[in-house]
């Protein structure tokens, strides 16, 4: 098979998006998180690694993490480890159970809901620590 | 169509043929002559354009026309390629939704143009059309098809029945046949195969459609060769590229449940392994 990624130019006026439903967005959505996640993991061994350089300097780092603005950036965290995790298990369903494709809107659905359950509960208890002190 | 049915006198040499245009025509629901009764109304047609002998770059033409309730977006590009440009290159041939030549991008979904009325689209804006994504473009619709079918070829889409070769017809029972009857529907039109985002960015893919003809015959009982078409697909291009978007179950103007086809082969393959 021969490649048949060429396209003709676009420059002038570019093509529209191509306008796909929940699954094709699904997609990107797994794509994006994974791609967040995979970053967090580099700075994630990044950090456990500064017990080697020094105590003290892992506890800066970890002083560093009870800043508001790092509490923040770990509700996004946990939104994007989330939706991978649920959104892993529905491609599972769907791949594997005889009715998943049948169910696979519905499915969306379910991991949708799961997913912004699960956030505001960890939102709450997260963000009241990170905010409110101790 | 017959839109034009009364211009039949042939113009006189040097006066230019009298062109319709929506000024010149009675707009809106007057059921006037021919059209009798049928709603009609002004669109506008906006065309993704790449003409290579002119210019490497593509950009978007657009054309005002009246149409009538009954007709397609074919016939609107008829009527511009017949009534206005006839530079406006699209594949088509039976126009009946069988042949499968003029599938293209429609409002940013793969669609036939002979199977989508017009009145089903949002007129307020412009009908966009564009070419089908992943496959090379050679002129304004039209695009290189040579890797879609050589994918399709890969999969050995015929019967492979050896041995033993019956003196009458291959009985095949009622419920073996309707194993893999939505998969027989194909017509190869390439809308699923170029609405799946992994094989725009990776044309090594096997894509949508040579997987749905390779179930059709993976679960035909008549078949022998099955084991060697999940091989072929039991490939890092094959159905495990797969991200399961349905774009393709979209598409597809079949209705063929084209992910559920796939996730099939997916399964077959494993029970095989294990």
């Amino acid at each position: 098979m021969s490649s048949a990624t060429a396209q003709a130019p676009a420059k002038n006026g570019r093509g529209t998006l191509y306008r796909g439903h929940g699954g094709m967005w699904s997609w990107v959505g797994h794509r994006v998180t994974g791609v967040v996640i995979f970053f967090y993991l580099l700075v994630h061994v990044l950090d456990t690694a500064m017990v080697r350089v020094s105590p003290e300097a892992y506890d800066a780092v970890m002083e560093s993490y009870k800043t508001w603005y790092f509490a923040l950036g770990e509700t996004a965290l946990v939104a994007a480890v989330l939706f991978h995790a649920l959104n892993g298990l529905r491609i599972i369903l769907v791949d594997f159970w005889k009715g998943g494709t049948r169910h696979h809107k519905t499915l969306l659905w379910v991991v949708l809901a799961l997913w912004a359950v699960l956030l505001i509960g960890f939102s709450v208890r997260h963000l009241t620590l990170a905010f409110g002190g101790h | 169509m017959s839109h034009a049915a009364n211009e039949t006198a042939a113009p006189a040499a040097g006066t230019p043929v009298a062109e319709e245009t929506s000024d010149t025509r009675p707009a809106d629901q007057s059921s006037q002559g021919g059209a009798g009764g049928i709603e009609s109304f002004d669109i506008v047609l906006k065309v993704r354009r790449y003409l290579p002998e002119a210019s490497e770059e593509s950009y978007w033409d657009e054309w005002r026309l009246t149409m009538y309730g009954t007709d397609r977006v074919l016939d609107a590009l008829h009527k511009v390629k017949w009534d206005h440009d006839g530079t406006l290159s699209f594949r088509r041939s039976c126009a009946h939704g069988i042949c499968g030549s003029d599938a293209m991008r429609i409002n940013g979904r793969n669609r036939l143009a002979c199977k989508t009325l017009l009145k089903d689209l949002d007129l307020s804006k412009p009908i966009v059309v564009e070419p089908i994504k992943g496959l090379p473009v050679e002129k304004d619709l039209i695009v290189d098809m040579d890797p879609f079918f050589q994918s399709y070829r890969e999969v050995m889409p015929f019967l492979v029945a050896k041995g033993q070769e019956p003196t009458t017809e291959r009985y095949q029972s009622q419920a073996d046949r309707a194993r893999y009857d939505d998969t027989t529907k194909c017509i190869l039109c390439a809308a699923c195969t170029s609405s799946c985002p992994v094989f725009w960015t990776d044309g090594q893919y096997f894509g949508p459609a040579a997987i749905v003809n390779a179930h059709r015959f993976i679960f035909d009982s008549r078949d022998d060769a099955g084991d060697m078409r999940l091989e072929i697909l039991n490939d890092k291009e094959g159905v495990w590229r797969c991200r399961t978007t349905f774009n393709c179950t979209d598409a597809c103007p079949r209705g063929i449940q084209v992910t559920q086809a796939i996730a099939e082969v997916k399964q077959a393959i494993l029970a095989r392994t294990f």
